[in-house]
């Protein structure tokens, strides 16, 4: 009696250490993302101010901005969107619900499976040579943009997948039933169904794409830009307007001018380094809590 | 050669003359069992003799290499409720799934043999015929409530839309029609702009059934539709179901022998992809002529 | 369109407002059926796409590091133990990179797969529904912070902190880049090993628990072994995403090529000598240049055999049940 007692006693013991153990380790590793925050807050936050956010950088750090690295993220952001989004998403429905079981579509699957996990800088060398050299694009806002568009698209087509697998069977086959084609049934049934699905796999995507650095250093995006990409209206009235010039623009983004700071001495530019990451993470976080958000609609609106 | 002039009839506006007179082009190879005198008296007005809508024709049906169906020969009637009944496996829903075509939606699978449709006598399960618009002939209804998740109007217009009305009043009128037909209208009529997901089980049914019945079917293809309802919902779809054979020719599958026995007119048991017995459903529930027919409607196996 | 009488539909009205007939079938237009065949080839080009993305990878990889190689001979580029590509007198052996990565990833690996199956085992088996409903997603914030922020994080935080404790720590070391890599890979650790854990049947805990097993025993003696090819296959992936990790490396860890697998030593990774080679302005075409893709054919080698390797050990978790 003694001894199964002694038994149920370390059985619970043990359960009750290792609870509490990965309580604290999950708890350390949250702690760790908090720290993180601080960490950058406190040195960033300061520095952020309306000179920050309209300047460009500068030899003097306190006149420095990250106007050109801002205005260049959302551009970069423009072209992979508008890219990657729409092939993305067609992609993620071919293979859901046109895709025969065949040689090439088994292709297509190990192939996104395998450029999923394909590192981010591989992507800048394909861009470097391919864009850049092959087509002529340069190391332009275009160039850019696709590189973070080919590097997000796996990412969108899973998303998407997910998103029409959530959709049960009984729906299509309903729209079928009244005589709807196979596209009807995508246009009119799957995708309005699945948006929010897939918005957060777009949401969580761009949010990678935004803070990616490497593969934008790769093609060669300029550290340091004193100048913004020409808008749709330029002063030669000649052209008065030209409404994708801006593509063919150098460029720089927020990370590789945070990147810029972080490498240079002096404790002036860690500031800023700090204040462009700030920048960021609350640009990174806070599109992750729609994400975040977002999903957890879905769960809670789903009734099928 | 039949088949290549029953592709064009059935894309074409069937601006027919009424059925009278109408006989099947080929002879069945079942000899149909008369309806007894009871059930005659409830045939539609005017429509003494019933007519058949549809023959099956020594159908066979593979997933892949494994046969469902093997020859079965079947006739419907018009303006009847035709039960099918068997074991689970047995082939009954696969069998009403040939009607609309909806195993094409599925890779590796394939017809052999015919489904006459009349009064056209236009083969159904052929190559030819382009399930888009057989599928705008013959509507279903699903074993679980499936509604779209759009308001209840969109629901049953879906179907309206894709055969392409377009005026609003013209819509209007269509909606409200099924709704009623559906016995569905007092209690959706103020909420038609409401989502068709927050009605209850028998009411999402009954609006599946309505958006079947909005573009006017010739056959209604029912598979199992009260098995995930309560019993007064189903006794609702029930009464609904034998109101409806005056407008439509019903192909009924269910698993509840109570239930066939109520509503139809015709029955037939299935069993291990074969047709083991058709008759009235008087015949099929007192007097079975095989065994197997018997031991199952008695609740003996299945 | 207005309703087209017609003297049946073959449904018997019953008269009243009911409107009038439907709209007559149409065969379906060939502009119908040319539309559709259109939108599937359309999206079909889509998904195809991504093979080019491939085929684009593959083709820049090989044609600019051939005329490496025929400069550099395969043998030098694996033995020598120097790699000073932009020196007057160049030495190309990658060795001194492969280790920077290779320690790196240890440091990175040594964090990252404790505590990734630590909180997957904890996530699944012990914390309560709603806590894990909170902790999940804050666990995957840590994956979705820029790289470059980390970078930043392990300079400016976690050198300066190791440095308390050994002071010999020079500014830029293996050690605490490491060490931030590890706590960036933990969700990519966790929630891959969770799914695998999840798919481990309850029956199989059941079991467990009816012999009068605790917790802790039922998740290390029979969950965890269960679950084994699948956590396997998360670390696999994890090795996978430390090697190809590049801005914490290039921030934190120094960019001098150094053969040593001393993570207390400064040295430079695979993907930070491409970085930092990429900020310079190499002109196209020459040496220097090519040792970029020359490096990169190595990384993409080592990451697909990761891949292929935690592919396959995923494929037989999802078999195994």
């Amino acid at each position: 009696m003694l001894a199964t007692d002694r038994i149920i006693f370390r059985t619970r013991m043990t359960d009750r250490v290792f609870s509490i153990l990965g309580g604290l380790v999950t708890l350390g590793a949250i702690l760790f993302l908090g720290v993180l925050l601080f960490d950058l807050a406190r040195d960033g936050l300061s520095r952020i101010d309306w000179q920050f956010l309209t300047s460009f950088p500068s030899r003097r750090p306190a006149q420095a901005g990250i106007l050109s690295a801002w205005v260049g993220s959302l551009l970069i952001m423009v072209v992979t969107a508008v890219t990657a989004i729409p092939l993305g998403i067609a992609a993620g429905v071919y293979l859901e619900e046109y895709a025969r079981k065949n040689w090439l579509t088994s292709i297509i699957e190990i192939n996104i499976t395998n450029l999923a996990a394909v590192p981010s800088i591989i992507f800048g060398l394909m861009a470097l040579g391919l864009f850049v050299y092959r087509f002529n694009f340069g190391q332009s806002i275009l160039a850019g943009g696709l590189t973070l568009g080919c590097l997000i698209l796996p990412i969108i087509i899973v998303a998407t997948r997910e998103a029409l697998r959530t959709i049960p069977r009984g729906m299509r086959e309903a729209a079928y039933a009244l005589g709807a084609t196979r596209w009807q049934v995508v246009r009119h049934h799957l995708l309005p169904y699945s948006m929010s699905g897939v918005a957060t796999g777009v949401i969580i995507s761009l949010s990678r794409a935004i803070g990616e650095t490497a593969p934008l250093i790769t093609i060669g995006a300029l550290t340091f830009i004193a100048f913004l990409p020409p808008g749709p209206i330029a002063t030669d009235p000649q052209f008065a307007i030209q409404p994708f010039k801006w593509v063919w623009s150098p460029f720089t983004v927020l990370p590789i001018q945070m990147f810029n700071w972080v490498s240079r001495p002096g404790e002036d530019f860690v500031q800023n380094a700090a204040g462009a990451g700030t920048v960021l993470i609350l640009l990174t976080l806070s599109m992750n809590s729609v994400a975040i958000l977002l999903r957890y609609r879905i769960r809670r609106r789903i009734k099928w | 050669m039949v088949n290549r002039v029953a592709t064009s009839t059935i894309l074409t506006p069937h601006r027919h003359p009424p059925h009278a007179g109408h006989t099947p082009l080929t002879t069945p190879k079942t000899t149909w069992p008369q309806p007894d005198e009871t059930r005659q008296d409830e045939a539609p007005r005017g429509a003494a003799p019933r007519r058949i809508k549809a023959e099956v024709q020594d159908l066979s049906f593979y997933y892949g290499t494994v046969g469902a169906l093997h020859g079965v020969n079947l006739s419907f009637h018009e303006h009847a409720i035709t039960a099918l009944i068997g074991p689970s496996g047995c082939g009954k829903t696969t069998l009403l799934r040939c009607f609309n075509r909806m195993h094409d939606l599925y890779p590796n699978t394939r017809y052999e043999g015919r489904i006459m449709l009349h009064p056209h006598a236009i083969n159904i399960v052929s190559r030819d015929v382009d399930p888009i618009g057989l599928r705008m002939r013959i509507s279903m209804v699903f074993q679980k409530p499936n509604p779209f998740p759009k308001s209840i109007y969109e629901n049953v217009a879906y179907g309206l839309r894709l055969r392409g009305v377009r005026s609003r009043s013209e819509m209007d009128a269509r909606v409200e029609a099924a709704l009623k037909d559906a016995a569905l209208w007092n209690e959706v009529k103020d909420r038609l702009k409401k989502p068709g997901f927050d009605l209850s089980g028998g009411q999402q049914q009954r609006l599946c059934i309505a958006r079947a019945l909005a573009i006017e079917p010739e056959v209604l293809l029912l598979d199992e539709p009260t098995s995930a309802l309560d019993p007064i919902a189903t006794a609702r779809i029930e009464e609904l179901v034998v109101e409806l054979k005056q407008r439509v020719t019903v192909i009924i599958v269910t698993h509840n022998m109570q239930q066939a026995a109520r509503i139809s007119d015709y029955t037939a048991f299935m069993y291990l992809g074969k047709l083991v017995e058709f008759g009235t459903a008087a015949d099929i529930f007192q007097n079975p002529k095989t065994k197997e027919t018997e031991d199952y409607v008695t609740g003996r196996f299945g | 369109m207005s309703a087209v009488p017609s003297s049946t539909t073959g449904v018997g009205h019953d008269g009243g407002n009911r409107p009038a007939a439907l709209p007559a079938l149409r065969p379906r237009s060939a502009v119908h059926r040319v539309i559709e065949w259109f939108v599937e080839a359309g999206l079909l080009a889509a998904a195809a796409f991504s093979v080019f993305i491939t085929a684009g990878i593959v083709y820049v990889l090989v044609t600019e590091s051939v005329p490496f190689f025929r400069h550099v001979s395969i043998v030098e580029f694996l033995t020598d133990r120097m790699w000073t590509p932009m020196f007057a007198e160049p030495r190309h052996g990658i060795m001194p990179l492969v280790a920077g990565t290779l320690t790196t990833t240890a440091v990175a690996l040594l964090v990252a797969m404790p505590v990734g199956t630590l909180v997957a085992i904890w996530l699944s088996e012990f914390a309560p529904a709603r806590l894990r409903e909170i902790v999940k997603p804050a666990m995957e914030l840590l994956a979705a912070v820029p790289t470059v922020i980390y970078g930043y994080f392990a300079v400016d935080f976690v050198t300066p902190l190791l440095q308390q404790a050994i002071p010999s720590l020079p500014t830029f070391n293996m050690l605490g880049p490491g060490l931030v890599m590890g706590v960036m890979i933990i969700p990519y650790v966790s929630s891959l090993s969770e799914d695998a854990i999840r798919a481990v049947p309850m029956l199989l805990r059941e079991g467990s628990y009816a012999m009068g097993a605790g917790r802790f025993t039922t998740a290390v003696r029979v969950v965890y072994p269960s679950a084994f090819s699948g956590i396997a296959a998360a670390y696999v992936l994890a090795i996978s995403r430390a090697v190809g990790e590049t801005m914490i490396v290039a921030i934190a860890a120094g960019q001098q090529p150094n053969l040593t697998f001393n993570p207390l030593d400064p040295a430079a990774t695979i993907t930070a000598f491409i970085v930092q080679v990429s900020l310079g302005d190499l002109p196209h075409g020459e040496i220097g240049y090519q040792s970029i893709f020359a490096a990169g054919v190595t990384l993409f080698v080592m990451t697909l055999g990761f891949n292929i390797i935690g592919a396959y050990l995923r494929r037989r978790y999802r078999q195994a049940y």
